[in-house]
């Protein structure tokens, strides 16, 4: 685990990327804190620039605090991106552990099935769903974790038929464990590192998924969000430059530092690949 | 490759290809019947408001009355001889719309296609002939902020800077209102207006594109016939080109094939933002207006496409590299 650690922080750019998380991450639990005042209320008058009237970043259209609105986004974009990773990953390791460990027909069956959901263009499959479902917190978390889970399938699967021979695997069958037993004992433990690179990676695109549904107008309607605010500022760009190039900023550097990150567990986990990478 | 073994395969990749679409059909039928609330009025792209007798006579047309096996019978066969229905909110056939704004998304999406694989093939090569240079650093950064960014915000960002600070590129549309143009000019509209979103919706599959020529270049640089190529006193350049850009391009291609497909799904995005008039562009209408009949339409539109744009990709890679097994 130190070594592991120690890895880690010899990546300049997993570093950088952890400390930018962990800002995003005390923005999103400070923000009723930093700006009391609900992040729909009218806080100053309409398009006062950045830096006037006391506004930090500038208000929008209706006189908003476009801070606060980032403020309070980033904790809808953080819990989309977490909870609905957690989901994709729940379904993408059941499926394809069981696609790994029973092969012959059941892995057939589910490959296929997995195959078809990577055909479907993801994003507007994602539309849709989100769109037939009325949107709202639970229906986009839904949407993109139906959309996510087939390449966590695919890499649990593979981890799943290389793991199965092994002897320590044999062993087990042979000592009379239980299937369930031996799958999540014994094999999965040792199939988690790419499953948590893969994770990392995924929360990021989940935020850039969620941004985009909420962009096109299919937020929840009760919630503040980067997309919601950068679709409320793209009529108006000519008049008030900062309501969308602000939250873009916010999505940018949260997307990049889970980027970061995921790339920096990836090189800590498998200290090879790292190496002959260099 | 002998023409029957050809003929073979892509008999069995259309065959494939049609197993995938009718399981989008019946996804479709099932999404409709899950969404809450009357499948006619999803149908009828209305919540509630309609007139009675209206939704009476689309239940008896879309055999809603009838059993469940029965209505899927009925709204396959209709897919099948290419009724998608009729949207509602524009009082047109979805097939009639599709159809006028499909030329729209196929340049748009083209023009990206093409930009973000030149590119990135481009800077790829250059990046790993400079490993650990700095250019190598600029272009793996690049490809990491094209990664972090989102497509739409990109978009607006691009006309912030080339449209209202500049002034160079028009913003919005596909061609100047009221310009009463001719001949030429029309192309060369048509152009200016397609260079931002093309560039929009390139950028990120660029910095893939570009990660992946680097990564598939340095593994292949790595290899026995590349040391013998150069043992033998083979120019660099020509090693570079004949030996290790060639091999190295095959993943490439690949992925970009199976990715062209995806580009349709980014082109509601920046359709929307560049008000462009594809189908994606109707997709969002359709969005505003809850017109879900149409976005089902929409829907189905792009997943054929994306199939479609699989099929060609298996074909040309089977043709390319002659070590393809076209009968496995």
């Amino acid at each position: 685990m130190r070594d592991f650690a120690r890895r880690f922080a010899r990546n300049v750019g997993a570093v950088f990327g952890l400390v930018l998380l962990l800002a995003v991450l005390a923005l999103a639990l400070l923000a009723p804190v930093l700006f009391p005042v609900d992040p729909w209320q009218m806080a100053g008058v309409p398009f006062a620039p950045p830096l006037e009237d006391g506004f930090l970043l500038g208000t929008d259209s209706l006189g908003r605090d476009v801070a606060a609105g980032i403020a309070h986004g980033a904790h809808i974009s953080l819990l989309v991106g977490l909870v609905s990773t957690v989901a994709a990953i729940a379904i993408g390791v059941t499926l394809g552990a069981v696609a790994g460990y029973a092969g012959g027909r059941i892995d057939d069956a589910i490959m296929r099935f997995t195959e078809f959901f990577q055909t479907i263009p993801s994003f507007v499959f994602a539309i849709v769903l989100v769109a037939i479902f009325t949107p709202s917190i639970s229906s986009i978390i839904a949407a993109i974790a139906i959309v996510s889970w087939p390449p966590v399938t695919r890499v649990v699967r593979g981890e799943f038929l290389s793991l199965r021979s092994r002897e320590f695997v044999q062993a087990a069958i042979v000592l009379g464990q239980s299937t369930p037993r031996i799958i999540f004992g014994q094999i999965l433990p040792n199939a988690l590192s790419p499953i948590i690179v893969l994770g990392s990676l995924m929360v990021a695109s989940a935020i850039l998924l969620e941004s985009a549904l909420s962009f096109l107008g299919l937020g929840d309607p009760n919630v503040m969000s980067w997309g919601f605010m950068i679709g409320a500022g793209r009529s108006v760009i000519r008049l008030a430059w900062w309501m969308s190039v602000f939250p873009g900023v916010a999505i940018f550097l949260t997307v990049l530092a889970l980027n970061l990150v995921g790339e920096g567990l990836s090189d800590a986990l498998n200290p090879r690949l790292a190496r002959r990478r260099g | 490759m002998e023409p029957a073994a050809l003929a073979r395969f892509v008999f069995g990749r259309i065959a494939k290809a049609a197993l995938v679409v009718l399981a989008i059909v019946v996804l479709n039928f099932v999404l409709i019947r899950l969404a809450p609330g009357d499948p006619a009025s999803v149908i009828a792209g209305q919540s509630g408001a309609a007139d009675p007798q209206f939704m009476e006579q689309l239940r008896r047309q879309f055999g809603l009355d009838r059993p469940l096996p029965e209505q899927l019978w009925i709204y396959v066969s209709r897919i099948v001889m290419l009724d998608l229905g009729v949207s509602h909110r524009q009082q047109r056939a979805v097939v009639d719309l599709l159809a006028e704004r499909l030329p729209a998304t196929l340049l748009l999406t083209g023009a990206a296609f093409v930009f973000a694989i030149s590119m990135g093939i481009l800077l790829g090569t250059l990046a790993a002939r400079r490993v650990g240079t700095l250019a190598d650093t600029l272009i793996t950064i690049l490809a990491l902020a094209c990664y972090a960014t989102p497509l739409f915000w990109v978009g607006l960002m691009l006309v912030l800077l080339f449209s209202v600070l500049l002034d160079w590129l028009p913003a919005f549309g596909m061609t100047s209102v009221g310009a009463n143009l001719t001949g030429f000019a029309v192309i060369v509209d048509i152009g200016r207006h397609l260079v931002l979103p093309a560039l929009t919706l390139g950028l990120f599959y660029l910095a893939i594109y570009a990660r992946l020529t680097r990564a598939s270049m340095l593994e292949v640089a790595d290899q026995d016939f590349v040391k013998t190529a150069r043992a033998k006193g083979v120019p660099e350049g020509r090693i570079l080109r004949a030996h290790v850009l060639r091999n190295a391009l095959l993943p490439v291609i690949t992925f970009a094939g199976i990715q062209a497909g995806q580009l349709i799904g980014g082109s509601i995005l920046v359709e929307t933002v560049f008000a462009w008039p594809g189908i994606g562009r109707l997709a969002f209408d359709a969005l505003l207006a809850r017109d879900y009949n149409l976005l089902l339409g929409v829907f189905f539109c792009t997943s054929v496409m994306v199939v479609a744009f699989n099929i060609v990709t298996d074909l040309l890679y089977a043709l390319i590299d002659p070590r393809i097994e076209v009968a496995s």
